[in-house]
């Protein structure tokens, strides 16, 4: 399954995923009217840091989900089309049980309803994240899960190989 | 995101060629810049010190202040006035050459002539000087003190160029608001410090001081590099060629001049004519000089040296495989030009000293060796003729008739077979009957972010066909030349009925048999002096600020910092300016709007952004509407 992965040595904080994100939950749907929109659009990824390390961080869309099961209105839940998890905004109660509960952090509260946000994967974007596309240095990818430890093995190997001929 | 990379059949025809030829163009590589950086686009990130870099967060929800307390609209604001700064340099610069170039003919010491000595007198009294028993060298060389004199200034005296120049009304204005340069190196110096970390955080004042830049653009870059140029090479009269990429010839060695700058290209043309004998001992028929970007410009106002194309094309002029040598001085150059020429028999030659790049020849030029240089220049372009492989070659057959070489004094001069001794009579008469609803400006460059050439064509065929007069200059007069808009049939085809009626009479008048093109080609990027120049004219005859002409000014697919300065200084003349490509100020809306409505009540002139070309045309003529019913004309 394709998953949004991360590699996080090529993350420059420069947070263009956030503001494509927040874009990409606007009305519009374009940067220069996005800006004036009533209700500024909420972004779902969040650049941390710590030290040297940088994270772009979303949903991470757990199969034992904690917020699924701390939400008491229904509003967290399983899209069954998807294996997504998604938030049914009108039953969100704004209790922020999910908020508690997220080990990530990463659900959001959108300030003027008080009900939560989170990574919905661009599902207005016919599930193209507008966070991976924005990403300057490929530091975010929209990949198969298979393809993405491939690819890690092979720089294991390579590094190994590198030593090896170092060494000689 | 847009559908078509350009509306030119010639680009359209040679992109397969390039993508074939494995050749990477600047299309290709807009592709891989997207998308675009949103804190860049919006003009709110800030690397003015290294305590950064800061953004601010559009939506709210992050940071509102960089790290030294910059909000967005100071942030906004400091970031415009570098780059409409960095573009006066460029026109200053520009001009300081060619101030150079003339003091050292006055002085004989170099082989340049002064060929216009009517022009010189003519800049001359109106610097206030006396020219009465002087020489043509001494005459020149007062001129020149008085343009060093400028840059020499260390008292509060504002720039003689612009004093002696810019209408009454308007320095009034200026003045008031306390804009009016001294002298051009210290205001843009000024400018770097004001924006440096821990200082000017009023957006206001940072405005203003990006107006006073506009002014130093104005008047110690384009003005003065006009007539500087003017007075060494010739003012412009009409001449009739051709322009795109069809006029590359497939059995003469094709020597491309491309550039800002005519000290380079004049002596180019002149030495290929003069060695044409040694391109014919090469095999070719002959030597074909053509033009890029302004330097194009300049060799076809006074030359009639045709215009191979404009900024976004340069590439591909190479991709035809018929170029033997690009030659280069200055400004929108790109650096991927060796790269493209790698994959073909190309040579691409630099020549200043602030422009070199990796993999061309670099020939320097001076103006004491600038005849050895061309030479050089010719020959280097023959020689590699020799190594052309005709596979590789592919010209599309795609060009158009034009007819340039419009400065003010050739416009008066067609208006004078009309009337003669109030030559301007006629264009007002004109212009007050509603014949001609009014006059737009289109300058400026190519954005590989809007279709090539599109928002150019779009605009001034809307604005013809409603009869208002267009004037070009840049990369925009040559998109109109390849879309036939600067020939007979244009008029023809294009312009309304009353814009046409007026160009038939002229062109008649003028003995031409045809009409005037519907829009008239004023030269290069610096010749938007040309429009000022008549924009001054104007105002002048009918005693009125030049903020109340229903004149307006466009730059369609603007890209370089210079577009923004030249705009600047339109604004400032009381023009409302249009712009097809959004510059990065809307991430603070203080700045936008002050931009786009706020600096209308203290300097008559406004922004405009409309990134459609009809639209954009229809919005010009509205404001144009507006302007002649407060004159009291028909609208």
């Amino acid at each position: 399954m394709k998953q949004i992965l991360t590699r996080s040595e090529h993350c420059l904080g420069c947070k263009s995923c956030e503001l494509a994100c927040a874009i990409a939950h606007s009305t519009s749907k374009t940067l220069y009217e996005a800006i004036d929109e009533l209700e500024p659009p909420q972004k779902r990824v969040f650049v941390e840091s710590s030290g040297g390390l940088n994270f772009p961080l979303q949903c991470r869309q757990c199969l034992d989900a904690p917020c699924v099961h701390a939400c008491m209105s229904g509003a967290m839940q399983f899209d069954l089309k998807t294996g997504l998890i998604q938030v049914a905004e009108q039953r969100c109660v704004g209790c922020m049980m999910c908020v508690m509960v997220c080990p990530f952090g990463v659900i959001a509260e959108i300030a003027s309803t008080h009900r939560v946000a989170k990574c919905d994967r661009c599902r207005d974007l016919d599930y193209a994240p507008a966070c991976v596309a924005a990403c300057p240095t490929k530091a975010l990818e929209y990949v198969e899960v298979q393809e993405f430890a491939r690819s890690g093995r092979q720089t294991f190997i390579d590094q190994a190989n590198s030593f090896n001929e170092g060494s000689k | 995101m847009k559908s078509q990379k350009s509306i030119d059949p010639a680009v359209l025809e040679l992109l397969p060629k390039a993508a074939l030829d494995g050749v990477e163009t600047v299309w290709d590589r807009y592709e891989a810049q997207q998308p675009q950086c949103g804190f860049g686009n919006l003009g709110i990130c800030c690397r003015h010190c290294i305590q950064g870099p800061c953004r601010i967060d559009p939506f709210g929800n992050g940071p509102k202040a960089g790290i030294c307390g910059a909000n967005a609209d100071v942030i906004v604001a400091r970031n415009l006035l570098r780059q409409v700064a960095a573009g006066a340099a460029a026109h200053v610069d520009h001009a300081y050459e060619v101030v150079e170039a003339l003091e050292l003919a006055a002085k004989g010491e170099i082989n340049y002539a002064i060929i216009d000595e009517t022009k010189l007198r003519q800049v001359a009294i109106g610097l206030g000087l006396e020219i009465i028993d002087k020489s043509k060298a001494e005459l020149a060389l007062e001129v020149v003190e008085v343009a060093y004199a400028d840059l020499a200034n260390h008292g509060k005296r504002p720039i003689k160029w612009l004093m002696a120049n810019a209408p009454k009304e308007r320095i009034a204005v200026w003045a008031s608001l306390g804009i009016l340069p001294r002298n051009p190196d210290r205001e843009i110096r000024e400018a770097l410090h004001q924006t440096t970390m821990g200082m000017d955080a009023d957006p206001v004042n940072l405005v203003l001081a990006t107006a006073k830049q506009g002014l130093v653009d104005g008047y110690s870059g384009l003005k003065l590099a006009t007539d500087m140029q003017d007075i060494l090479f010739g003012t412009p009269t009409p001449v009739v060629t051709e322009s795109n990429l069809g006029v590359l010839k497939e059995d003469h060695v094709n020597l491309i001049v491309h550039g800002h700058v005519p000290l380079l290209s004049e002596k180019i043309v002149y030495w290929a004519r003069k060695l044409n004998a040694e391109a014919l001992l090469a095999g070719a028929k002959g030597i074909l000089v053509s033009g890029i970007c302004c330097t194009g410009n300049e060799v076809l106002m006074r030359g009639g040296i045709p215009l191979v194309t404009n900024f976004l094309a340069q590439e591909l002029a190479i991709v035809t495989g018929a170029v033997d040598a690009m030659v280069v001085d200055v400004q929108c150059i790109m650096p991927s030009l060796t790269k493209v020429a790698a994959c073909y028999h190309t040579e691409i030659i630099t020549t200043m000293p602030i422009v070199k790049l990796p993999g061309a020849t670099h020939v320097p030029f001076s103006l004491e060796n600038a005849d050895e240089a061309a030479q050089e220049i010719v020959r280097k372009a023959i020689s590699s003729y020799r190594g052309r492989d005709p596979k590789k070659v592919q010209i599309p057959n795609h060009k158009q008739k034009i007819m340039a070489g419009f400065s003010v004094e050739a416009i008066l001069g067609a208006l004078a077979t009309v009337d003669p001794v109030d030559p301007l009579k006629p264009l007002i008469d004109n212009i007050v009957n509603g014949n001609i609803l009014g006059v737009v400006a289109t300058v400026g460059c190519n954005n590989v972010k809007v279709t090539h050439d599109q928002l150019h064509v779009d605009l001034v065929k809307e604005l013809v066909k409603n009869n208002v007069l267009v004037v070009a200059t840049g990369c925009s007069a040559h998109a109109l030349a390849k879309a036939g808009l600067m020939n007979s049939e244009g008029t023809n085809t294009y312009a309304g009925e009353g814009l046409k009626a007026v160009l038939t009479a002229i062109g008649q008048a003028a003995g031409l048999g045809a009409p005037l093109p519907p829009v008239l080609h004023m030269g290069s990027c610096v010749d938007n002096s040309r429009i000022g120049d008549l924009v001054t004219a104007i105002a002048k005859y009918l005693k009125v600020d030049s903020a109340l002409l229903p004149i307006a000014a466009s730059a369609p697919e603007p890209q370089h910092e210079k577009a923004l300065s030249i705009g600047t200084w339109a604004v400032t003349m009381g023009l409302t300016t249009h712009l097809g490509v959004v510059p990065p100020v809307l991430g603070s809306k203080a700045v936008a709007e002050l931009l786009t409505q706020g600096l209308t009540e203290v300097i008559g002139g406004k922004f405009y952004i409309e990134t459609d070309g009809v639209k954009a045309a229809q919005g010009l003529i509205e404001d144009i509407r507006a302007k002649r019913k407060k004159l009291g004309l028909s609208s």
